[in-house]
């Protein structure tokens, strides 16, 4: 029984880190950088979620201000920072991501200093199911990051700007020759990868209440691990990663001897997948062309 | 001929007699005792910090590739350094000899450590690497964290017996001297024109028959010593070792340097480092509490605006008219000395880059015969 539980643990929270590793691969198909500044939108989520309930006292407004704020400032972020550079060589853009993430760490430090903020989103209780206690909120995470995942799959299959985000990600240039306006391609895939951020902010703070401006770092690194190991630049492989991500962080924190080494075990497997299979487990084979 | 050579290799070295000159002057300072405690702390930070900057700056600036790990194997040279030297003190006490055992060991161990991260460099480039090393950071202060009380201290961190305080700058300058001379020679060799090649084209310097897995190896390891050496020194200057320092903001810190010095340029490196240290030393004393913080949004304006500055396309125009060099070029221009000029003559310390060659190349005949009648400089000359 406590099997079950710890799976279904690891489900949940393999679910957020599904929905940050989609942040990451999203922008990595089409723009062809890694966001490092992904991971601390999530904290600028957090933030504006703890700012909003303050004032309002609604969770479900919160969410809402932390999505237009996040989705606002990742546009912004994109324009100001890394559209200059398209073009530049990528460890320039690198470079430049980590900038945005150091600086927006240290903005938040100082707008709200550095003591951890306590954000009480809701108190749901448990579920009694089958004789497992489940808490109530990793079911909703749960549920809520498969509709997000459903429909972000059918979005991009469905809709015109998806079907666009495609093309780029295969080809920028013959896209732009077919009149898709990369620009605006891009705008978008930021704007939807910060959204996601934010539903991911929320879903964290629901798990555990206390806020700090670092609250996005670690995160985000392992669902960029998620988004490796699922195979970068692809949709489903950013759910499977981030889905086994978290089955082994599950796992690996109820075996007492190697609780501590969580994360060490959670990179190691990252470079280990890197060395063997560096496409990850739903990616295509790329060769490089001269 | 001759005396241009000499003036070349004279220029080559500048850099180690300024260092040789500051370790003689802070020698003499030290042996009088005019150096106070906080100074003598400064300048052993100042030496780790750009041991630690020139390090990386061989990985970031000439092979071209991004090291967030950097940290990592300056914790791997101050554990094991550290712990080779708190084995060793019973025996030899905290002498040279202790003091020289420790760095062979600690920068042999984490230059081990470097050829191990270079395997992925192999198959991986750009971010996969970046995360590949920053992973490797994590562990590696993660395994160290969570060792136990007996091994390496554990959260606690590690104890090591402090080496001489009045005499311990004098070595850590030495290396950094051994370190200039090491990674100035390689890449003025052969294999530094080959390491530059696998950065500006990996594809064309292996088809020209560059072994890139050798030299790729190589620059890691190198790298990885150095900076084992210099967790060496951190470890003989402070009392303990903690596992916090050497965090992802630290490898962050060294990359600022390496930036802000200029990528490629080792004596860049040298002054960032330098500067850097300088202001963060003495900020600290300055910026208590919740305040520190305004030295990381610092740190994050200068890498984004230099960054942006050095790569946006769109600024490629402005940055050539204003660069440091262009704007000398145009001084000299205006008077030339024609009993020098032979146009014959290679521009041999310059190497070519990639968009320069690029240039070169698409010049059609015909332009490149107008250009030749008509230099721009030359219709100025009075």
């Amino acid at each position: 029984m406590e099997i079950l539980e710890t799976l279904i643990n690891g489900l949940s929270s393999g679910g957020t880190y599904a929905m940050i590793a989609l942040g990451y691969t999203m922008v990595y198909g089409i723009a062809k950088m890694l966001n490092f500044a992904h991971g601390d939108i999530i904290m600028v989520g957090g933030y504006t979620i703890f700012v909003t309930m303050g004032l309002t006292g609604n969770p479900i407004l919160g969410l809402l201000a932390a999505v237009l704020f996040c989705v606002v400032l990742g546009v912004v972020v994109e324009r100001v920072a890394y559209k200059p550079l398209r073009g530049a060589t990528p460890l320039a853009v690198l470079i430049t991501a980590i900038g945005v993430s150091y600086l927006l760490q240290s903005v938040a430090q100082m707008i709200f200093k550095s003591s951890p903020k306590m954000v009480m989103i809701a108190d749901l209780g448990n579920v009694e199911f089958l004789g497992l206690y489940i808490p109530m909120y990793v079911i909703v995470t749960l549920i809520c990051s498969v509709i997000i995942m459903v429909v972000l799959s059918l979005f991009v299959r469905f809709t015109r700007t998806g079907r666009a985000m495609v093309a780029v990600s295969e080809d920028r240039g013959a896209a732009q020759l077919m009149g898709i306006s990369v620009n605006r391609i891009i705008t978008v895939t930021f704007a939807i990868g910060s959204a996601l951020a934010a539903f991911a902010g929320f879903f964290m703070l629901m798990k555990s209440p206390s806020l700090t401006n670092t609250m996005g770092a670690m995160p985000g690194i392992k669902a960029f691990t998620a988004a490796v190991i699922g195979g970068i630049g692809s949709i489903p492989g950013a759910m499977v990663g981030g889905i086994v991500l978290g089955l082994i962080e599950a796992c690996s924190y109820k075996i007492t001897v190697i609780a501590p080494y969580t994360d060490a075990i959670e990179f190691l497997i990252l470079i280990l997948l890197l060395l063997v299979r560096p496409t990850g487990i739903l990616g295509k084979k790329r060769r490089e062309k001269v | 001929m001759t005396e241009k050579l000499k003036r070349l290799k004279w220029k080559n070295f500048l850099n180690c007699v300024v260092v040789a000159a500051f370790t003689l002057v802070f020698g003499v300072l030290s042996l009088t005792g005019s150096l106070n405690g906080s100074s003598i702390i400064l300048i052993e930070r100042i030496a780790i910090s750009i041991l630690l900057a020139v390090s990386l700056s061989v990985v970031v600036g000439f092979l071209g590739e991004l090291s967030l790990g950097h940290a990592g194997f300056m914790c791997i040279g101050a554990y094991l350094g550290g712990k080779a030297a708190a084995l060793l003190d019973p025996v030899l006490g905290t002498g040279v000899l202790s003091l020289l055992i420790s760095l062979l060991v600690g920068g042999v161990c984490a230059a081990v450590c470097g050829l191990i991260i270079g395997l992925p460099a192999l198959r991986l480039r750009g971010d996969y690497l970046a995360i590949v090393t920053l992973a490797f950071g994590e562990i590696v202060r993660s395994l160290f964290m969570n060792s136990s009380d007996e091994s390496f201290g554990g959260a606690l961190g590690l104890e090591t017996p402090r080496f001489d305080k009045q005499s311990l700058f004098i070595y850590a300058f030495l290396l950094v001297l051994l370190c200039l001379v090491v990674i100035q020679n390689l890449l003025r060799s052969k294999h530094g024109r080959a390491i530059t090649a696998i950065r500006d084209n990996e594809i064309a310097a292996r088809a020209t028959g560059i072994n890139v897995t050798y030299y790729k190896l190589l620059v890691f390891s190198v790298s990885a010593f150095f900076a084992g050496l210099a967790g060496v020194l951190y470890s003989f200057s402070n009392f303990t070792v903690q596992s916090g320092k050497f965090g992802y903001n630290y490898s962050i810190e060294i990359l600022v340097m390496v930036v802000l010095g200029g990528m490629g340029s080792i004596n860049g490196s040298m002054i960032s480092a330098a500067l850097i240290t300088f202001l963060d030393v003495n900020l600290q004393t300055l910026l208590t509490g919740d305040m520190a913080v305004l030295k990381n949004f610092l740190y994050a304006l200068i890498l984004i605006g230099l960054v942006l500055y050095n790569n946006a396309p769109a600024l490629k125009g402005f940055r050539e008219k204003y660069r440091l060099r262009a704007v000398m070029e145009r001084i000299r221009e205006r008077k030339p000395d024609p009993s020098k000029e032979r146009d014959d003559e290679a521009k041999w310390d310059r190497v070519p880059t990639k968009i320069d060659m690029d240039e070169v190349l698409s010049v059609s005949p015909l332009k490149s015969q107008g250009d030749e009648t008509s230099e721009p400089g030359e219709e100025e000359r009075p």
